[in-house]
């Protein structure tokens, strides 16, 4: 509960922490003040027969007590908030970067419903462990000392009732924190599980209702919130349970304390004020321990909300290594920027342990200007490459060379500046058609955006929606077909206009009209350019000056066309089949 | 108002459990208020010397107040929240089943990020209705009436100062807070369902977003929207903590209020000075009613705009409604379409422009076309997605408005691109077509799509994950596996949409030969922008904006020399 990392975000604002738990004393003593001056008044009106005007001055002195409470109260926790708001944004901005730096082989084998989870609600859920848990924690510890020592010198027996019930309420809540610390954790997970539940679902549906299932997923969906229900209920349970044993506690001992107090006034061996004195310190001895109590889930959830934002966080991150000792970066612009020549050396990758290699012993050269093309069956290792170009992953043996340099000094964000990229199946972001073609140069204006998606052969269907270019695209652009959201992603290339290209699969969800448009508009794209293209339609692949076919992450065979066709190997193959069922 | 009688409706079924709610919150005061006033009676009379026996019931009284505050406040809570909680299952069913029939058509413009958050934390503020909104009011009203009558036993001018003091922390404070944060609720929501959409984007994306160097740029995007929450959460975080310093403020005000007063009182010979403490702590510990409702305006606005985006899906009409009247019987499993004419929003073009065509029982026929031809749009039509406009679609000899959408579906059985894997074993997304599907069937349909093999090689067979949205299966293992389903649903009418898109030459002469399977013996509908394989097709038709251009036999269409022949020689020219 005390949890360290938790405890080293606050470094930054031990300030405002400081300032909220200094208040918090501050209206302890006061309330102490407040329940002097009243016992006195109440005592002095009941057995000492004194009048309004006698006891005006300390009436006065009260009211001044109550409106100075307020403002601690207000300054306090405002203070508290300030803090958990701090930390909750500088976690967020770094979850976030860590997550994009573990890139997208990360991003793919995580459910996303559950990362978004993680990054937006587990964070919220720290707000009130910082908020509330943690000066509460502390003011748990400092209040029922300071009111002790007040208590203490009136009597010593109430104060000794006072000692020894106080501690049994951390103690007992340490016992049921434990238990309490699993269960949370598993209904964290579970609020996880059906988050990801849902998105699958939600994302399914289309599916479902082809399959006349969505009616029953009804009884899935009651089924996963009536167990979340339960999971939830009986954390609460516990929490329930643990407050009740700390009121029991609390209220009992205060009971305790009236009691043995009007004892001890019946026999004359305490006066009345110093009586009515200790009675209204009781509850303000107990009440910091019982609000720990009462946060104790809060805190709980926050706790382990930062297990799985820590689990992240302490992911190591595959290929930022070297980006520091990235060596003179004028140098490297110079190098970059003008020819160059990639080389694979004996490059293998195991996404991992235990799994079979996804590229095994790759040797290749490439110089700029050249085009290679790598065909071969789905799963013989085509995108790995590009994703070991484009540094998403790094080898797990054998060399990257560029220029003779290794791959992994050149810092990223340069290395990737060169590239242009157009994936498999192209992402469109929430915003319009432009936003999502200028995301290839930010520098662009909207003349170059419109003339790179002419070039796309993107244009025309553009004009056509009733918004033309600032179109609102929904998630995976859902209002485009599969087709048209690879022409967005073929003018954003054509936007970056970098020497080195890499199309993976690029008109694969083309039809074959647009597909000879495009064709054209890549291949105008590819003059003077260092290419590599991925790609299962072979009508694509001719033009390439090498064209590798690989297979079980090797390559198997590499030359141009016509070699490869004397060779009558596996491309030989693949040609013929293409073409056999259409001639 | 709407969402209010929404969510009480829901509430009714369980009145009595929310009754006895309220009044065990009632009874958890009333020990307290009990507890200190007895005491401070107890010690006040104590002061005189009595008799010990004379204190007896007092002392019991101290006690009983002690303990029943205590069990009062654990039923309490936990009646209250088992009550929440099986309201927001409710709420979460409600919800599915109101955006079920929406899917696909109406929810296109939903991002999948935003529906969850929708159905995740928009239900889970509900909560906050019964806890923090309609609670604490009734509370509040049972502890004045109860403890304001017990002040009136002793002076009615003590009533007035609690009701004043109930009257102004109790609706003054909150509606001043609801003035000063206007809003603010119902934009923290917007915000934090714009971070969830900015958050899914940037891991949907995460390729595009590294490939292009837009990652800072990006995490900056969320930046900015995350200090707009924070500033709106700022905002409540004053307001509600200027709320709670009030409240104390006015709990301390009525205990120095009721101390003048009895001070007054006593002066002048109208009360027993043993009654004025315990006036005067009895008065300050009623207050703990009051404390909640400072943030009942800030929870109950929250509240309305997360019920608002519920309502706005639930409520939402669907795009296709079924008859009321059972479907009919089809004659034979044919069907055709005649002059259908279709667009998928007012003002915009024709998707389908008088469209007409027919396929008899077990024939085949072939789609093609350029891309936004409309072609996607015949299945969309055909499998009930969308309603049509004008002319009409028979199936089986009648209009498919007479089946109900769950039959016409079960007709028939669709191949498509991309086939949603559901995140479970290969077990279940096979099972999800025909529950009841014994092993022998699964395995049987299995080895037609030629999948048992691969399935036997994984080390947990047919219990393998395959991973968020079929990820660990290649793509032609994908689409064996929709074969497969589509097989154990055993459909009489077939719909091919692009099914072989996206898979390289190899696999996909493959995976032909178990999709001429699949096509034996049933009426089929080929979608497709490759003219692969069409030579077996009974009627091919070219559509181009929503009209047939040509139609007729593979061969036929050659010789006509027009789109067709252009389209083909553009395949096999190219290669």
């Amino acid at each position: 509960m005390f949890d360290k990392r938790l405890v080293q975000e606050v470094r930054p604002v031990w300030g405002h922490l400081l300032l909220t738990v200094g208040m918090g004393m501050g209206i302890a003593f006061l309330a102490v003040a407040q329940a002097w001056f009243l016992s006195r008044v109440v005592a002095g009106v009941f057995l000492e027969g004194a009048t309004l005007r006698t006891v005006w001055n300390p009436l006065c002195l009260i009211l001044g007590i109550i409106g100075l409470r307020a403002g601690l109260q207000w300054v306090s926790e405002i203070s508290a908030h300030e803090v958990a708001s701090h930390i909750k944004s500088s976690l967020r901005q770094r979850l976030m970067s860590q997550i994009v730096s573990l890139g997208p082989v990360f991003a793919r084998g995580e459910r996303t419903g559950e990362l978004i989870t993680t990054v937006v609600d587990g964070i919220e859920a720290l707000e009130e462990y910082f908020s509330k848990y943690l000066p509460q924690l502390l003011l748990a510890g400092g209040i029922p000392l300071l009111i002790l020592g007040f208590v203490f010198p009136q009597d010593w027996k109430s104060g000794l009732i006072l000692l020894l019930t106080g501690p049994l309420i951390p103690v007992f809540m340490i016992l049921i924190g434990k238990l309490a610390e699993k269960k949370s954790l598993h209904q964290f997970q579970s609020l996880s599980w059906m988050s990801a539940h849902f998105l699958d679902v939600l994302q399914g549906m289309t599916t479902l209702k082809v399959f006349g299932r969505a009616r029953d997923q009804t009884r899935v969906i009651e089924r996963v919130s009536d167990s979340f229900r339960k999971v939830t209920l009986s954390v609460l349970r516990i929490a329930f349970l643990s407050a009740l044993v700390l009121e029991f506690f609390a209220t009992m001992s205060t009971a305790l304390v009236a009691v043995t107090i009007g004892l001890r006034l019946v026999y004359g061996t305490l006066s009345f004020s110093a009586g009515l004195f200790l009675l209204l310190l009781a509850p303000e001895f107990y009440t910091p321990l019982r609000t720990l109590g009462l946060n104790f889930h809060a805190g709980l959830s926050g706790v382990n909300a930062a297990g799985r934002i820590f689990e992240i966080m302490d992911l190591p991150v595959l290929n930022n290594n070297s980006d520091e000792k990235g060596g003179n970066l004028d140098d490297n612009q110079e190098e970059l920027s003008s020819e160059f020549q990639i080389s694979f050396q004996d490059v293998s990758l195991t996404y991992q342990l235990g799994e079979t290699s996804a590229l095994d012993g790759i040797n290749l050269s490439l110089k700029s200007g050249e085009k290679v093309a790598l065909v071969g069956p789905s799963g013989a290792g085509k995108s790995s490459l590009a994703q070991l170009l484009l540094r998403f992953i790094e080898p797990s043996a054998g060399e990257i060379l560029v220029n003779r340099r290794l791959l992994k000094t050149i810092p990223q964000e340069k290395w990737r500046q060169q590239i242009a990229y157009v994936s498999q199946a192209p992402y469109l972001f929430a915003g319009s058609i432009a936003e999502n073609i200028h995301f290839g140069r930010s520098s662009a204006t909207i003349e170059e955006i419109k003339s790179a998606a002419q070039g796309a052969s993107a244009h025309e269907f553009i004009m056509e929606l009733s918004d033309g270019y600032q179109t609102q695209l929904g998630e995976g652009g859902t209002r485009l077909s599969g087709g048209q959201a690879q022409r967005i992603a073929i003018a954003r290339a054509i936007l970056k206009d970098a020497p080195v290209l890499i199309l993976d699969e690029a008109t694969s969800g083309l039809d074959i009209e647009s597909e000879r448009s495009v064709q054209q508009a890549l291949k105008r794209l590819m003059q003077g350019k260092t290419a590599i293209i991925i790609a299962h339609r072979l009508s694509t692949v001719r033009q390439a000056d090498c064209i590798l076919v690989m297979e079980h992450g090797q390559i198997i065979e590499q030359g141009k066309h016509e070699e490869l066709m004397k060779m009558q190997g596996l491309y030989y193959q693949m040609v013929t089949e293409y073409r056999g069922e259409s001639l | 108002m709407k969402s209010k009688t929404w969510l009480l409706s829901l509430m009714l079924p369980y009145w009595r459990q929310i009754l006895l709610a309220l009044i065990l919150s009632a009874l958890t005061i009333t020990s307290h208020i009990g507890l200190m006033a007895t005491s401070a009676y107890l010690l006040a009379r104590a002061a005189l010397h009595p008799p010990i026996l004379d204190l007896m019931v007092t002392i019991v009284g101290v006690r009983f107040f002690g303990l029943s505050r205590v069990v009062c406040r654990y039923f309490e809570r936990y009646v209250s929240h088992d009550v929440t909680f099986r309201i927001l299952s409710q709420i979460r069913v409600k919800f599915y089943q109101g955006i079920e029939p929406l899917a696909p058509a109406r929810l296109l413009n939903f991002r999948s990020g935003d529906m969850l958050s929708r159905i995740v934390a928009d239900v889970e503020i509900q909560q906050n209705f019964f806890l923090r909104v309609f609670a604490p009011p009734f509370v509040a009203l049972l502890v004045l009436f109860g403890y304001g009558f017990f002040l009136a036993r002793f002076d009615v001018r003590f009533s007035f100062i609690l009701a004043a003091c109930f009257l102004i922390a109790g609706l003054g404070i909150p509606w001043g807070i609801k003035a000063l944060s206007q809003g603010v609720g119902r934009q923290l929501i917007a915000l934090k369902a714009e971070l969830n959409t900015q958050v899914a984007d940037s891991l949907l994306g995460i390729t595009e977003l590294v490939a292009y160097g837009q990652v800072q740029a990006h995490l900056d995007k969320i930046q900015r929207t995350d200090k707009k929450m924070v500033d709106q959460q700022r905002r409540i975080a004053w307001l509600s903590a200027l709320a709670s310093a009030l409240m104390g403020m006015i709990a301390n005000l009525g205990l120095w209020l009721v101390l003048v007063l009895g001070i007054l009182l006593v002066e002048k010979g109208k009360l027993s000075g043993v009654n004025l403490g315990m006036l005067a702590l009895g008065t300050f510990s009623s207050f703990e009613a009051l404390f909640p409702l400072a943030l009942v305006p800030y929870h109950l606005e929250q509240n309305r705009a997360a019920t608002d985006r519920l309502l706005e899906l639930i409520e939402a009409e669907p795009a296709v409604k079924n008859r009321e009247t059972p479907s009919p019987q089809p004659k034979g499993l044919d069907f055709s379409f005649q002059e259908v004419c279709f667009r998928y929003n007012q003002g915009e073009p024709w998707a389908l422009n008088h469209l007409s065509f027919r396929i008899p029982e077990q024939g085949k026929v072939a789609i093609v076309g350029p891309s936004g031809a409309g072609k996607t749009s015949v299945v969309n039509l055909l499998l009930r997605f969308w309603e049509y406009d004008e002319g009409r679609i028979d199936l089986g000899g009648h209009s498919i408005r007479e089946y109900t959408q769950e039959d016409t579906r079960s007709f028939i059985g669709v191949v498509t691109q991309r086939t949603h894997l559901f995140n479970a074993t290969i077990r279940e997304n096979l099972l999800l077509v025909k529950p009841e599907g014994t092993d022998e069937e699964l395995i049987q349909a299995s080895k037609q799509a030629k999948l048992h093999e691969f399935i036997l090689s994984l080390p947990q067979g047919y219990d393998s994950y395959v991973g968020e949205g079929g990820f660990k299966l290649s793509g032609g293992q994908r689409q064996r596996l929709a074969i497969a389903r589509v097989l154990l649903k055993n459909a009489p009418i077939l719909i091919l949409d692009e099914a072989m898109a996206g898979l390289d030459p190899l696999t996909e002469r493959e995976v032909m030969d178990e999709v001429y399977h699949l096509m034996a013996g049933r009426t089929t509908l080929v979608i497709t922008h490759r003219l692969k394989g069409l030579e077996t097709m009974d009627e091919i038709l070219v559509l181009d904006r929503g009209q047939i251009v040509e139609r007729g036999k593979h061969e036929e269409l050659l010789r006509q020399k027009g789109l067709y022949r252009q389209l083909w020689e553009t395949e096999t020219v190219s290669c």
